[in-house]
């Protein structure tokens, strides 16, 4: 081969390889295209509003994950359900979490979108910084904690369903150790690993938990493998906080049980699913597409419960025995009326250190920040972020 | 101890969908053949495997349709490099970009579908073993299957005449030319019963291993199985052990874990590809490494009569 061609072949290569890279950023497409607005400033904003508003969700996956996103979507058909052609809504999904978010989000502001929702984590600091372009925008951002005169955060209370799944797990685990699937070592799911954990403990004092860590939300066949590991290590009654339903259906496999995460997994493993944990945007959303309708839309935290019907164990199995049923239909009745806390003292870590006082009811703050694992959970958290 | 025998079974299983693809593109890069759309075949013999397993609820015909489906898109492959000489690196890079879009686009309706429950696998007698049964004799047969097609393309790739030509056309398609090969058929047919392969560890994934549907499912398993074939210098029964090793490092770690030893998985993810570098930095240094395993043609194309 002489040089020439060589070269040639090179330069072909990028040639191909950039063309390859911007079919993928393009991949992220939208599926509705609103029409393209005037420019903000000729926008008459106190005109009587004959015109629909114009709503926006960013997605991190695709709607069709059967979890979080799907999860998402459902609470954005809930606006377009409520408000009919009041509301023009529009979304775009596998938007990845950096710069790309950052371009995505800009472009539906100008776009003329009055009210824009991103739904997770990792758009924090691209919205944020949006939201300094465009004040006459609201910003709305998911399980985040950054807020600007513009934009503020919503987010739910999972540690509530991972708290009464914990009652059943306590309830069927015959080996007295149950397993935890997590993906990455962040306060909210060291809650979640916390809560199951507290939950099963309320029945059964001498349950342990292992948990193994997978470092992603969503890769079936490693959730699966993850799942086995914890099977094979003894545990019985397994819960996750990834994406798919693997772990149940490796449960399913092994004779096990497992719980349903983000949406109904019964359809999945008939024999394995003692109860699904689910979360329902809908009433956040069409609260907060309300309040720019009406003009009481300011800047603050929101984390919704039980209690305000966005989380919730459904489709419990015939199983489990009746009592158990009881005594989780006692803890939603006490998350409902505000009487329960999942995280009331006396609550120790799993190196002994007494982390709330007796009679204590954790604030939000010190669920923001938990760093550990209570105790009964084994093993260390990792450092790796 | 009953725990290490269920670690040993897991890795068997992790590693066999890696073995069975390394195997196919080991056969692509013996003809002189390097095609980076693995995980693109995989993503879509997955699908189609899915697919054939729901509707027809039979595993066989779940294989067969991702054998068929990874066909496919190694003959489109095959079209593009050695029909029209297209570059191989590129085209193959496409072929995986294209496979990831294609399978989640008709794969859009099937996310979440569940396939019907099977019997698990025993193999009489012997999975009553005290210790050996649970960790080696209670598998899928795809398992017991991965081993045989090593046994198999060994003996052709080394033992048989069609092997030694294939070999040869991978080495120097100019001589296998002269004698009178048809060296691009050969490539052709090699390229497509890799992607046979490869169709049929992606079948297995869906079908088997997760088993479901989603966008992505095989994630990035494409990629190890090509790090695969150069950590095992283009040896296939050494394919099979780097593909034990690989899939049992993931199960190793999660086991490590629930014992409360903590390794870092990130590091655990790169070591199928570290320990690529370090073996081809190896064989590069060793010029009779490369002389012995390394297809002297790989990933040139050829031109007859040129």
């Amino acid at each position: 081969m002489n040089l020439p061609s060589q070269r040639r072949a090179l330069l072909k290569l990028a040639a191909l390889s950039s063309l390859a890279a911007s079919a993928a950023l393009m991949g992220c497409g939208k599926k509705e295209e609103p029409a393209p607005a005037p420019a903000p400033a000729a926008a008459p904003a106190a005109a009587p509003a004959a015109e629909p508003l114009k709503a926006a969700w960013v997605y991190v996956g695709p709607v069709g994950d059967a979890g979080w996103t799907y999860a998402h979507d459902q609470g954005r058909k809930a606006v377009e359900a409520e408000y009919g052609d009041k509301v023009k809504t529009t979304f775009v999904e596998k938007v990845p979490e950096g710069a790309d978010a950052e371009r995505v989000i800009r472009d539906l502001a100008v776009q003329g979108n009055k009210i824009i929702f991103a739904t997770s984590f990792g758009y924090m600091e691209p919205m944020l910084k949006v939201a300094g372009e465009f004040p006459d925008v609201k910003f709305e951002h998911a399980t985040g904690y950054k807020t600007a005169p513009n934009m503020r955060i919503y987010d739910a209370k999972f540690y509530e369903d991972a708290y009464v799944a914990g009652i059943i797990a306590g309830t069927m685990s015959k080996s007295g150790t149950i397993g935890f699937v997590g993906s990455f070592p962040i306060p909210e799911v060291l809650r979640n690993i916390n809560a199951y954990t507290l939950g099963a403990q309320s029945v059964n004092p001498t349950i342990k938990t292992k948990v193994v860590w997978v470092s992603t939300w969503f890769d079936p066949p490693k959730e699966g493998e993850a799942a086995q590991s914890l099977i094979n290590g003894g545990a019985d009654v397994l819960l996750q906080n990834t994406d798919s339903s693997a772990v149940l259906q490796t449960a399913e496999k092994n004779g096990k049980y497992a719980f349903g995460w983000d949406s109904d997994m019964s359809a999945f493993a008939p024999k394995a699913h003692l109860a699904s944990c689910i979360v329902d945007w809908g009433g956040y959303y069409k609260k907060a597409v309300k309040d720019v309708i009406d003009g009481s839309w300011k800047t603050e935290r929101t984390v919704w419960g039980v209690k305000e019907g966005q989380n919730d164990l459904i489709k419990i199995a015939d199983v489990v025995p009746e009592d158990t049923k009881k005594k989780v239909d006692e803890a939603k009745a006490g998350m409902k009326a505000g009487t329960f806390e999942v995280f009331t003292g006396p609550i120790l870590a799993n190196d002994g250190k007494e982390v709330l006082a007796k009679g204590v009811a954790a604030d939000q703050a010190w669920k923001d920040k938990i760093d550990f694992y209570v105790k009964g959970v084994e093993g260390k958290i990792p450092s790796a972020k | 101890m009953n725990e290490a025998a269920l670690l040993i079974a897991a890795t068997l299983a992790s590693g066999t969908p890696l073995a069975i693809a390394g195997l196919g593109l080991l056969l692509n890069e013996k003809a002189g053949v390097l095609n980076l759309g693995a995980e693109g075949m995989m993503l879509v013999a997955a699908i189609a495997g899915f697919a054939a397993a729901l509707y027809t609820g039979s595993d066989t015909l779940a294989f067969a349709a991702g054998a068929l489906a990874g066909m496919a898109m190694a003959a489109l492959f095959a079209l593009l490099v050695i029909g029209l000489n297209t570059n191989q690196y590129a085209t193959g890079l496409a072929l995986s970009l294209f496979g990831a879009g294609f399978s989640a686009f008709v794969g859009v309706d099937l996310v979440g579908k569940k396939l019907a429950d099977r019997a698990p696998f025993e193999v009489p007698l012997l999975a009553d073993i005290p210790f050996f049964g649970p960790a080696l004799f209670r598998q899928h047969p795809m398992v017991y299957l991965a081993i045989a097609a090593v046994a198999a393309l060994a003996w052709f790739l080394y033992r048989s005449r069609a092997g030694l030509v294939l070999r040869a056309v991978g080495e120097s398609p100019e001589s296998a030319h002269a004698l009178g090969y048809p060296v691009r058929t050969i490539r052709f047919a090699a390229v497509v019963a890799g992607g046979a392969l490869c169709g049929v560890a992606g079948a297995f994934l869906s079908v088997v291993y997760a088993p479901l549907w989603v966008e992505g499912l095989v994630a990035g398993r494409g990629w190890i199985a090509l790090a695969l074939t150069t950590f095992a210098t283009w040896r296939p029964a050494r394919v099979l052990l780097g593909a034990y090793l690989f899939g049992g490092v993931t199960m190793l770690q999660f086991a490590l874990q629930g014992a409360g030893v903590e390794v870092s998985s990130q590091l655990l993810s790169m070591l199928p590809y570290i320990a690529t570098i370090v073996v081809l930095a190896l064989i590069s240094r060793n010029p009779l490494w490369i002389r012995i395993n390394m297809p002297a043609s790989l990933g040139k194309p050829f031109h007859p009569g040129s």
